[in-house]
């Protein structure tokens, strides 16, 4: 075992634990919460894999905004549910049995490939992968399109955002 | 970097297979969207640690994970507004009680 | 390579001879030298951190025309320990309706996102945690995890008054965060590049203060704004919400909050130093000659880098015990109808003008860049003091006596 290795299970923990949690805590808020401690493992799975900005990202946007909105959306809806009763459907076995079949066929499907037994080769000295992003962001001939719809969507879904929540149209 | 591809492939289909447990067997409507988001990362998992592992040279993986973080960011913040605002109606967030186009 | 040119590398170095002769992997040898550099960081923060309490309560003592603490050691140095062993012996309180563990993770998670700041304050050029290529988003990512703590706190807490202060504090934060991230936007385009040690590099010849005031000043109010501190306290307003999220904790569980928005405060201050006042460096290129090349000693560096921060938590200070409160929609709309607009302006502003100006001569390019700032800051006033006098007018046309 390397250092490396035993730095990525230990992320599987993390990750696999907290995200056990969020689907089966009765506490909503500690769901919301357990979700930022998955979420949070996964930014630093980036790390390890050497994309620190993506690693970065993760925390600044999961974190600082979409966990923060779930946060505030549990405490606006919880005077109904109140954590009380039953948070997983009466027949919560049925997924479970589909998850369980997915992940046995995904994992199957994966040790199956003797490709996927790789390691990956160091990044070659003199590529600067954040300017390479960068730039492919905003490059013509590579992914300025798909760039632009997404901060068309961004802005689509603020101002749809802005105009559902808003709620005084009556 | 010793750590096979596999283990990054296995980490995010045990990930998606909870977040789809979560999206199928959770009553609150809140909750699906927490399994959702568990869903979205283990796909980003796989697609970094693909960009990592074939040619990192080529920014394909982390351009579309960046994408698949403005897409998470915009359904949150729709699907909550949405939620928000049927609770305000009708005083519930359980999916199942959603049940009427129009009320 | 001597103590003096290289103090980190130098005791790294040695130490790692030491270890390694007693027989240990370098690879344990690694972890455990990284191990101690950290911890000889957060404790270098934290001592810092006491002192600042002495600072900050002798310069609020100074602004409102009173001594300060001067009774115990000279000139009071020694009342922030005594602080401290009170804060220690008093009653540990966990309210019986709270989650005890959010409870108290809030207050250690609320330091932590402070303390990770000081991985990337740049010192000197040689005294630095870690030059991150992404350090400008590295310094919001741990804004997220304050907000966390704070959220965290106020809604462990299981009282009215802590949960209105986290909900007010969140607000805060998120709404804040939108202009201090396009104004983090200008340092990076000015520099080239993402790295603090870079930036800093970058401000050897000019400060970016001077290419770009208003984008330092849009940085400092919403710094102040992140930090929740006066005139945008209204996470813990006392004549409001009693002590906001923060209600609920005794003893060094409110210490840890305490210290934590101080060491906060001065973190930004050394934010500001490094972004806009050329951190350790910019001395206008006057290093660069033979006489004064001792200014680039780490040891005077990080003197100069302290001095900095400390003028720029010295600001902050000044702003806090000046201003009153403000109204939080005065605050919400101050922030989204007038900040957020002006900093998208001086963005588009200094990203378009830095690649027109790219031809001229260094003069050229640093006076197009200060004057097209301060167009924007005339043009900014001219509308505030037109959108004023309308609303005076409507003001006098409501109420005919007032006029």
């Amino acid at each position: 075992m390397t250092a490396d290795q035993i730095i990525f299970l230990l992320c599987t923990l993390l990750i696999l634990g907290s995200a056990l949690m969020v689907v089966t805590t009765r506490k909503l808020i500690h769901a919301a919460l357990w979700l930022v401690s998955a979420l949070f493992g996964v930014a630093i799975l980036y790390a390890v894999l050497q994309a620190g900005f993506l690693a970065v990202v993760q925390v600044v946007v999961y974190i600082g905004a979409i966990a923060i909105l779930f946060i505030f959306a549990v405490m606006l809806t919880r005077k109904e549910m109140l954590d009380k009763g039953a948070q997983t459907r009466s027949n919560w076995w049925i997924p479970a049995l589909l998850g369980l079949l997915i992940l046995t066929g995904l994992v199957s499907l994966i040790i199956g490939q003797p490709a996927f037994g790789r390691t990956a080769s160091e990044i070659p000295s003199g590529v600067d992968t954040l300017r390479n992003l960068g730039i492919a962001l905003v490059s013509p001939d590579s992914f300025v399109l798909p760039f632009e719809v997404a901060s068309v969507l961004l802005l689509a879904a603020l101002v749809g955002a802005v105009y559902i929540a808003s709620g005084n149209k009556e | 970097m010793s750590i096979p591809l596999s283990w990054y492939l296995i980490l995010a289909a045990a990930l998606f297979s909870i977040g789809l447990f979560g999206v199928l067997s959770r009553k609150n409507a809140i909750a699906i969207l927490l399994g959702v988001e568990l869903m979205l990362n283990a796909v980003n998992i796989n697609l970094v640690a693909f960009w990592r592992y074939l040619d990192p040279a080529k920014m394909a993986g982390q351009v579309f994970a960046i994408i698949v973080f403005a897409v998470a960011a915009a359904e949150v913040a729709v699907g909550l507004a949405l939620i928000i605002s049927v609770y305000r109606r009708r005083k519930t967030v359980v999916a199942d009680e959603i049940d009427l186009m129009k009320w | 390579m001597t103590f003096l040119n290289d103090p980190i590398n130098f005791i790294a170095g040695w130490m790692r001879g030491l270890l390694t002769g007693w027989g240990l992997a370098d690879g344990l040898t690694t972890v455990i030298i990284y191990f101690i550099g950290i911890t000889v960081l957060i404790v270098f923060a934290m001592v810092l951190d006491i002192l600042l309490v002495w600072v900050e309560r002798k310069v609020v003592a100074r602004f409102q025309d009173r001594l300060g603490p001067n009774r115990i050691g000279p000139f009071g140095l020694i009342q922030p320990f005594a602080d401290i062993i009170k804060l220690i012996i008093k009653e540990d309180i966990t309210p019986s309706g709270a989650d005890k563990i959010l409870y108290n993770l809030g207050p250690v998670l609320a330091i932590a996102s402070v303390i990770i700041l000081w991985a990337i304050l740049p010192l000197s050029s040689k005294i630095f945690g870690v030059d991150l290529n992404v350090a400008v988003l590295y310094l919001v990512a741990a804004g997220a995890l304050g907000t966390l703590s704070i959220i965290m706190g106020g809604w462990a807490s299981n009282n009215k008054y802590a949960l209105l202060g986290a909900f007010r504090m969140v607000a805060n934060m998120i709404s804040y965060e939108i202009p201090m991230v396009l104004m983090l936007i200008i340092p990076t385009i000015l520099a080239d590049t993402m790295s603090v040690q870079g930036i800093t590099q970058a401000q050897s010849g000019i400060w970016f203060a001077i290419l770009s005031p208003l984008a330092l000043i849009i940085f400092l109010i919403s710094a102040i704004a992140e930090l929740g501190r006066s005139p945008f306290d209204l996470n813990e307003a006392e004549s409001e919400i009693v002590a906001g999220f923060h209600i609920e904790y005794t003893g060094m569980k409110f210490g840890l909050f305490y210290a934590g928005e101080l060491l906060h405060a001065f973190t930004f201050g050394g934010f500001i130093a490094v972004l806009f006042f050329g951190g350790y460096g910019g001395f206008f290129g006057l290093e660069k000659i033979g006489f004064f090349s001792w200014l680039n000693n780490p040891f005077v560096q990080a003197v100069v880098f302290l001095t900095k921060a400390m003028f720029g938590y010295w600001v902050i200070m000044w702003i806090k015990y000046s201003m009153p409160r403000i109204r939080i929609d005065h605050m919400l709309a101050f922030n989204w109808k007038f900040l957020t607009p002006l900093a998208l302006v001086v963005l588009v502003n200094t990203a378009v003008l830095s690649k027109i100006l790219v031809g001229l001569p260094n003069w050229g390019y640093v006076l197009g860049m200060f004057f097209s700032n301060i167009v924007i800051g005339l043009i900014t006033v001219e509308i505030l003091r037109a959108y004023g006098r309308k609303q005076r007018e409507a003001e006098s046309k409501l109420s005919p006596r007032s006029a």
